[in-house]
């Protein structure tokens, strides 16, 4: 028997697998996406991996940064150290690819915010985006 | 000075401020969003991590990607923005509320019909929790150790304990250790963890970082920075059990101990304030007690999942829109929580004469609990009722009540765990 949390959504529930006999069993899911978690926690659980990446912008020193799907768990620290190697140089877009195929997974690494709107006073400086007036 | 006048003054752009002035603004207010950082999105610019939206989106966001969707939403609809802007004082006069905000220009004094306050929550700080020693450099609240990590991109620590087991620091325990820095681990006072199960699970499990139970930092040690923590089980009372002491050297101490509604500018208005929540007292359109003052997000009281916070602060923009467009009559019916179960539950009032007959109660349970039925009842008869598959106190849970259903004798509401002989007819 082993326990584990779902982790698809708020509600994780406590999964109970049970690999004894036959086909395995699990219980304590409230929804059918727990049995496809369990069996991929159980086989070759993955994550999504999500950090920051180096800028060249002095103004705007990090960009956060997901990648695209979920990679397996083993690999999350290769992942991390391509990631860290990366410099962005250009006023990348949320959803922008920075990183094709990261550390062999087949899975990209995408920007998770505008690079235009972490750049200080970018629209702002005091100045509204839009005034009313 | 300047002198503007406006509809509806939303405070605080973060997810429950963008969507109040996106709805205040949709109902046909003369809105102006005000925010004191450079930019929009609140705390979710630093949240990297993903989890957001996936009620709203059906998608796993990251913060910024959920903050920017409302972003782009917000230039979209031209709203009027005011950054960098803070408000210095507020008065609440009989039929408008006046701030005097301050930027780079100078001053301006704003007379708005109506206010929306969203302005979120804080940490609690080291000065809040009891810890003996120094205050050496490297003992920094959950929030601010994100903040250097995932906006400036300096590790604040290499080798620390995280002291509280609130989202935020395990969220951190795990972001620190992929950044390369080692976490000695969690210490948790109680006898359960404070934040959510997947958190405990994705972010200790998945690096093989201990969860410790009912132990705490007792001691820190260090004279300009923190060189070794003591650390001490506890007692069912809180109190350090002689004997149990351990020494861990390390040169950070994260504070994950809590959060607080964030209500300077509420207090300056004289709104009353809850003081379980630490929010204001509210109904289910987030109308405070100063009519016209509305309330929303973490700013009422602390949500743990951002798609509920723009649930509230679409109700509460809508609702200050439609108080700007005519006077209505109010019936207020308190909604009282059973406290030996429940930790608390909001609104404290209902609003029977709210045009929309839905409404929408958050509660938090005081333990763990099993399969529970929760309940409303109003004048003998039950207006809604849910089963759950268990209560936990980090999960806030959400009930809709139907205003149509309680009955007009009704002289309040109460939710409570339906009694154990009528569950166990009922299921
Ligand atoms: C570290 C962390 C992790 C989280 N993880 C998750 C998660 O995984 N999944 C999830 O769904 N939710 C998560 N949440 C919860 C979610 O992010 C918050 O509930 C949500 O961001 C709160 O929104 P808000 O608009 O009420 O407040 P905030 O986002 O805090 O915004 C408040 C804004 O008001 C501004 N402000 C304050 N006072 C004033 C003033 N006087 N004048 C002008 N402006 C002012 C502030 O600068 C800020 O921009 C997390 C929260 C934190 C802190
Ligand atoms: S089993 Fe379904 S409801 Fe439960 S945590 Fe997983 S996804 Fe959510």
């Amino acid at each position: 028997m082993r326990e584990l949390t779902c982790i698809v959504c708020p509600n994780g529930c406590s999964l109970q697998v049970n690999q004894d006999v036959g086909p395995w069993s699990i219980t304590g899911n409230l929804c059918p996406r727990g049995i496809e978690f369990a069996l991929k926690e159980l086989t070759n659980p993955t994550r999504t991996v999500c950090s920051t990446a180096r800028t060249s912008f002095a103004a705007a020193r990090r960009l956060p940064v997901r990648t695209r799907g979920e990679v397996p768990l083993v690999r999350v620290r290769s992942v991390m150290s391509e990631i860290s190697r990366l410099v962005v140089d250009r006023e990348v877009r949320m959803g922008d690819t920075l990183i094709e195929n990261v550390a062999g997974t087949g899975i990209a690494v995408i920007a998770t915010a505008d690079l235009a709107d972490l750049i200080e006073g970018e629209d702002c400086d005091g100045r509204p985006i839009r005034s009313s007036d | 000075m300047t002198v503007r006048n406006v509809d509806i003054a939303v405070l605080g752009a973060g997810p429950a401020g963008m969507a109040a002035a996106l709805a205040a603004a949709g109902g046909g207010a003369d809105t102006v969003l005000i925010e004191r950082e450079n930019h929009l999105g609140g705390i979710l610019k630093q949240c990297v991590h993903d989890g957001f939206g996936l009620l709203r989106f059906g998608e796993k966001l990251s913060g910024p990607e959920y903050a920017g969707r409302f972003v782009h939403m917000v230039r979209e609809a031209g709203l009027a923005v005011l950054t960098s802007t803070f408000v210095a004082a507020a008065r609440h006069d009989s039929e408008e509320s006046v701030l005097m905000l301050v930027d780079r220009s100078g001053v301006t004094e704003l007379h708005a019909k109506a206010v929306v306050l969203a302005t979120g929550c804080r940490e609690r700080s080291a000065r809040q929790v009891m810890i003996q020693g120094t205050r050496p450099a490297g003992v920094m609240t959950a929030g601010a150790a994100q903040y250097y990590v995932n906006v400036l991109g300096y590790l604040p620590t290499t080798r620390c304990v995280i002291l509280g087991s609130g989202d935020i620091g395990l969220i951190m325990a795990r972001r620190l250790t992929l950044e390369g820095a080692e976490v000695l681990g969690v210490f948790e006072a109680k006898s359960t963890p404070s934040g959510l199960s997947r958190n405990v699970a994705q972010c200790l499990d998945d690096f093989g970082i201990q969860l410790h139970l009912s132990r705490t930092v007792t001691r820190i040690f260090g004279d300009d920075r923190v060189e070794a923590v003591e650390t001490a089980a506890v007692d069912e009372k809180m109190r350090p059990i002689a004997g149990t002491e351990e020494r861990l050297t390390c040169d950070g101490v994260i504070l994950s101990v809590g959060l607080i509604p964030e209500n300077e500018v509420g207090e300056a208005l004289g709104v009353p304030m809850d003081p379980v929540t630490k929010g204001p007292v509210m109904d289910q359109n987030g109308q405070t007690q100063v009519s016209g003052v509305f309330v929303c997000g973490n700013a009422a009281h602390v949500n743990d999942l951002v798609d509920y916070v723009t649930e509230s602060g679409e109700r509460a923009g809508a609702a200050a829109a439609a108080f700007v467009a005519g006077r209505r009559t109010h019936r207020l019916l308190p909604l009282m929580a059973d406290s030996t179960v429940l930790l608390y539950a909001v609104p404290q009032f209902v609003d029977m004469d709210a045009p929309e007959s839905g409404a929408v109660v958050y509660f938090r349970s005081g333990e763990e609990l099993g399969v529970t039925v929760v309940e409303v009842t109003a004048g003998g008869e039950t207006v809604a009722r849910h089963r759950y598959q268990h209560l936990r106190p980090p999960e806030m849970e959400r009930l809709e009540i139907d205003l149509n259903r309680i009955p007009v004798s009704a002289g309040s509401l109460n939710i409570g765990v339906e009694s154990a002989a009528a569950a166990e007819m009922t299921s």
